[in-house]
């Protein structure tokens, strides 16, 4: 506090007319507000100068969730980045927070030592996280032990990710068995580390269901891999100098390396308190957002107490900056805020929870509709009172989420057939409910989209869902209101919404599911990309996003009949080697079964030698990469490498990993080698709707990992050879499913050929048999092709023969290129490469 | 490979050699006066032209995947109007030039004012 920097006294000299207005408190209601302060014209009313503690522009705290589990990268969630106060003359101070206010002589004081007059103030605090008393959260000096970790911030989603993948980390506690405890324990379960939640409450969820929802939850949450234990209280971190477990009140202690504090919330109101304003469990606003008894002083967000509520979602708090921004800037003086009816959704994929209201009955003349399906995960508590709904729980199965919501929100009147309620007896009410929505009716809570303005999108030209819901914003949160978007966007378009492209084409530009495209393109004789859009496409347009899907379909139906247009393919399929971050490309020649001998070692040495290559590196997939190569020496590289593509770039299948086996290790049962390399000659280079990345492993000690390949094999005693399919381990993780137990490695690979085959033909594209396998699902799967219930088999087998003998190494291109400029760089003027070298 | 450079004014003309150069549907990149430029023969046989490098992190533009309408880069897909240059995906534009052939299906590529 030693520098006076802009004084009362200074104002009067300067030139600016306007009024001060300053906002403490960057998070989603500060930004919010000043956005409807805007939008309201209130950058001629206000010179505006914002103080937010965190240095960053202002970010989408609800998407930390998808960023910990790693379905977002953190630099996708910003809403407002540093230019964009810039341009709109907001004096952002980033990373600077305010220790004081003198409502007295309008100043705050900030911690960079800056006192800045206000005429209008806004407190927009929001909360922290709140760490129960516990021995040994913090070390003696006085920080927090390291490995302890609160769930609020970006710095601490960072934080926590960090710490997840050190590799000698592995078990994690979260204590909080609550809305953000299960996310933050599904987001570290995502990055394999081994999760159990301490939850004090009866069971899981415990503000937002009642026991019986609760104990469907617990299955569903189990199922992922995460331990649950309920009426337990944690009463010390223990660990000297970091963390290595808890202690439970009545339970032996569990060791960890991580703990993550996710019990609850506490608004922000220190500073409030220190400056003499109303808290009460927080700051205490009237219906105007005005701090009680304050002239100038507004507050909103999580750091308010209105009519004795404090919210701790976002919905209300875009009620509150409209009502806000209304005041301050003259808009609409007689808007008031009178409270919110919150509604939650659970962000873990897979386990659907949505949950609003009363958890049971709570009057005699109460109505209560339940239904529970435990073994799926399925359970439904519905509370009617006078007609109107004022309670749902709803867990796996959230096709009534929307429509509920609206019905809660809004009070509308009920069918009368109440099943209707949970289940789609094509509800008549949902198309009158839309039509019947208030213009403000906000239909994206996340993101705080109203009706009008999705309708708005629709008529600036969004006319798909997609479009309208990039445009707005609407749907991009915890993803609940979709299907509310997608009615109000054909409300909006009044009927001249065609389907969403998104929802069932194969590709976007084309207007047909695979079956159905499929089935035209044999009935047409489509050859060529260009053809099937000449034909099928919307005005025979082209589509840029959807050739690649259908170069790699057509090649798959059609082998050598197929007239192959490069400019179809991705850059990748073009020069057969994938791109890097500079315009460079990488090789990966193929090493069958990661086996490889001293010929070839000592020829990558050469190459590599020879052509200065930045970066040497064993990939994951047990074969070598020459990173940073330009484009222009790519065939040349091949030709001093004379060995065939690894296929390291494209849509099809990869590698075969493989362990040692019998030959060599003392518990092989199988050769695990020769049949990952047999594997691999077979169908190399083979496209397909996506990745297929395969391994052999000699015994069940499963040294290849094939539980988490698209087809993952293992050698069990007896000389059997067990067959698992759909597993993965990248973005996501999945053990793959037991398809058969055979007897010897031909069988396996033909299983393997025909299930692979099964795939191509029905797959969407970029569906990885991740999805594939549970969508059909295994028993259908064996039905086919190990039963060969439908008579099917003999069909699939010639067809995947069809391709494996219509194989050829795409890297011999390099004595002819197929097209003038193939291997030209694209980057005429920048040295490449610009990657480090090593 | 600048080209020739014929023209009045600050608008400048260059030749960049023979349009087959550019397979149809694909892009191929030039150095014009010290600036990157992308070429695309569209598959109607049009042509655009736009700076060769994406404005969201240096992406090969020439390398990318087009339409009518658009360019994909292949880095991170964002894609971009070849006429207008502006992004369909909420990234920064790209600089646009005008591109036409001459009499002996030459590819000519203004630069400077317009
Ligand atoms: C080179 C390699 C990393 C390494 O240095 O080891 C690699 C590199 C890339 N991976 Fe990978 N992946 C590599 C093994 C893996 C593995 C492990 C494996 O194959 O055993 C996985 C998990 C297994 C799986 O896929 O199920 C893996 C899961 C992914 C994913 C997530 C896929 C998913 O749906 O879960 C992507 C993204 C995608 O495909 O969209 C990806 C994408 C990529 C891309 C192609 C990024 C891209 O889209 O351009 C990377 C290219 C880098 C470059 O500049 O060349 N990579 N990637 C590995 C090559 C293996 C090989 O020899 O072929
Ligand atoms: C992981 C996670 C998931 C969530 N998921 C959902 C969800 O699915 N649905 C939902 O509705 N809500 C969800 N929420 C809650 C939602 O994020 C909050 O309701 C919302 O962010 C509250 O906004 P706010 O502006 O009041 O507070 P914040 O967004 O916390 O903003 C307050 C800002 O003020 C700053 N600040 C505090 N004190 C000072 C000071 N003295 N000086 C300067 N700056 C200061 C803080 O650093 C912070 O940046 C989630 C929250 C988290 C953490
Ligand atoms: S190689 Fe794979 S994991 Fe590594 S940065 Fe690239 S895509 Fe991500
Ligand atoms: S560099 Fe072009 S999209 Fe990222």
């Amino acid at each position: 506090m030693t520098s006076v920097l802009d004084t009362p006294r200074a104002r009067k000299t300067g030139r600016d007319p306007r009024r001060r207005l300053v906002v403490i408190g960057n998070g989603m209601a500060g930004a919010r507000t000043v956005e409807e302060i805007l939008a309201r014209g209130g950058a001629d009313q206000f010179s505006i100068t914002m103080f937010g503690d965190e240095p960053y522009g202002n970010y989408n705290r609800i998407m930390l969730s998808h960023v910990l589990s790693g379905e977002e990268s953190d630099a996708d969630i910003f809403l407002n980045s540093l230019p964009w106060y810039r341009d709109n003359g907001i004096d952002l101070h980033a990373g600077v927070r305010v220790e004081r206010i003198d409502r007295f002589t309008k100043h705050v004081f900030s911690s960079d030592g800056r006192v800045t007059p206000y005429d209008t103030l806004i407190i927009a605090t929001g909360s922290r996280s709140h760490m129960p008393p516990m021995d040994g959260l913090h070390t003696p000096a006085g920080s927090v032990k390291p490995g302890v970790f609160g769930f609020r911030t970006i710095d601490d989603t960072r934080k926590m990710v960090a710490h997840a993948k050190e590799d000698h980390h592995r078990r994690a506690v979260v204590i909080g068995g609550g809305l953000l405890g299960l996310e933050a324990a599904y987001g570290l379960r995502s990055h394999g580390i081994e999760v159990e939640v301490i939850h004090s409450g009866g069971h899981l969820m415990s503000a937002q269901m009642g026991p019986d929802g609760g104990a469907v939850l617990r299955r569903s949450v189990e199922a992922l891999g995460i331990g649950v234990h309920t009426g337990s209280r944690t009463t010390a971190v223990l660990g000297t100098d970091r963390v290595t477990g808890v202690r439970l009140r009545d339970k032996p202690d569990i060791s960890c390396d991580m703990v993550v504090v996710a019990a609850g919330i506490r608004p922000n109101v220190d500073l409030a308190v220190l400056s003499g304003l109303p808290v009460e469990r927080a700051i205490v606003v009237d219906d105007q957002l005005r701090v009680q008894d304050e002239d100038d002083i507004y507050a909103v967000g999580e750091c308010v107490q209105h009519r004795g509520e404090v919210y701790g979602l976002v919905a209300p708090l875009w009620e509150q900056a409209v009502v806000l921004a209304n005041h301050v800037t003259g808009a609409d003086t007689s808007a008031a805020y009178l409270g919110s009816r919150t509604a939650t959704k659970l962000k873990v994929a897979g386990v659907e929870v949505a949950s609003m209201g009363l958890h049971g009955p709570e009057l005699d003349t109460d109505e209560h509709i339940v239904f529970s399906e435990p073994s799926r995960g399925v359970f439904k508590s519905i509370v009617v009172r006078d007609n109107k709904m004022v309670g749902a729980t709803l867990l796996g199965d959230s096709r009534k989420v929307a429509y509920l919501t609206q019905a809660f929100d809004r009070g509308l009147p009920l069918p009368e057939e109440r099943l209707s309620l949970m289940f789609d007896l094509g509800t008549p009410g949902d198309d009158v409910g839309v039509a019947e929505l208030d213009d403000d009716a906000q239909v994206c809570n996340c993101n705080g989209v109203s009706k009008k303005a999705l309708a708005g999108a629709v008529r600036g030209g969004c006319t798909t869902v997609a479009g309208a819901m990039d445009a707005t914003r609407a749907g991009k949160g915890c993803g609940s209101c979709k299907l509310l978007v997608q009615q109000v966007v054909e409300w909006a378009a009044g009927g001249a919404v065609e389907e969403d492209p998104a929802a069932s084409y194969y590709v976007p530009g084309i207007p047909l599911d695979k079956p159905a495209l499929m089935a035209e393109i044999r009935k047409r004789g489509l050859r060529s990309v260009s053809q099937v859009f000449q034909a099928l496409g919307p005005g025979s347009a082209e589509d840029a996003k959807s050739k690649m899907g259908l170069a790699s379909l057509l090649k798959m139906m059609l082998a050598d009949q197929y007239i192959d247009e490069r400019d179809a393919r991705f850059i990748n399929d073009r020069v057969h080697a994938n791109i890097q971050r500079d315009g460079t490309f990488s090789v990966v020649p193929q090493m069958k079964g990661g086996v490889t001998s001293v010929q070839q070692l000592r020829r990558i040495a050469d190459v590599a030698e020879k052509h200065k290559v930045p970066l040497i590196k064993l990939t994951g997939g047990q074969r070598i990469d020459l990173l940073g190569i330009r484009k222009e020496d790519l065939p040349q590289v091949w030709a001093d490498l004379d060995m065939p593509s690894g296929y390291a770039y494209g849509k099809s299948f990869r590698t075969v990993k493989t362990c040692v086996g019998q030959d060599f290790c003392r518990y092989g049962t199988g050769d695990s080698t020769k049949l990952g390399i047999d594997i691999e000659s077979r169908f190399q280079g083979l496209e397909s709707p996506a990745k297929l990345k395969l391994a052999v492993s000699g015994c069940p000690r499963n040294c290849a990992e094939s539980l988490v390949k698209d087809v993952g094999v293992v050698a069990v005693e007896g000389g059997r050879w067990e067959i698992y399919v759909g597993g993965a381990a990248g973005a996501h993780i999945r053990k793959g499913d037991l398809l058969a137990t055979v007897d010897s490695p031909e069988e396996v690979q033909v299983l393997t050929g025909r299930f692979m085959q099964y795939y191509r033909e029905r797959a969407n594209w970029l569906e990885r048999t991740y999805a594939f396998v549970p969508r059909v699902g295994i028993e259908h799967l064996r039905a086919v092709i190990v039963e060969d219930a439908e008579g099917r088999a003999a069909g699939l087998d010639a067809a995947m023969q069809a391709s494996v003998d219509g194989y050829v190494d795409p890297w011999r291109e390099r004595d002819d290129p197929l097209t003038p400029g193939q291997f030209r760089t694209s980057l005429p003027l920048t040295v490449l490469p610009q990657v480090p070298v090593r | 490979m600048s080209g020739m450079m014929s023209g009045m004014g600050s608008v400048r003309s260059h030749n960049l050699g023979p349009a087959d150069q550019i397979p149809p549907g694909e892009g191929r990149a030039f150095a014009v006066n010290g600036k990157q430029v992308a070429v695309f023969r569209l598959r109607d046989g049009s042509l655009r032209a736009v700076s060769a490098v994406c404005p969201h992190r240096g992406g090969p533009l020439a390398d990318g995947t087009i339409d009518q309408q658009v360019v994909i880069c292949p880095l991170h897909q964002h894609a971009f109007d070849l006429l207008s240059g502006c992004s369909t995906t909420g990234t920064e534009p790209l600089a646009t030039y005008r591109v036409s052939l001459d009499g002996e299906q030459n590819l000519v590529l203004e630069t400077g004012a317009v």
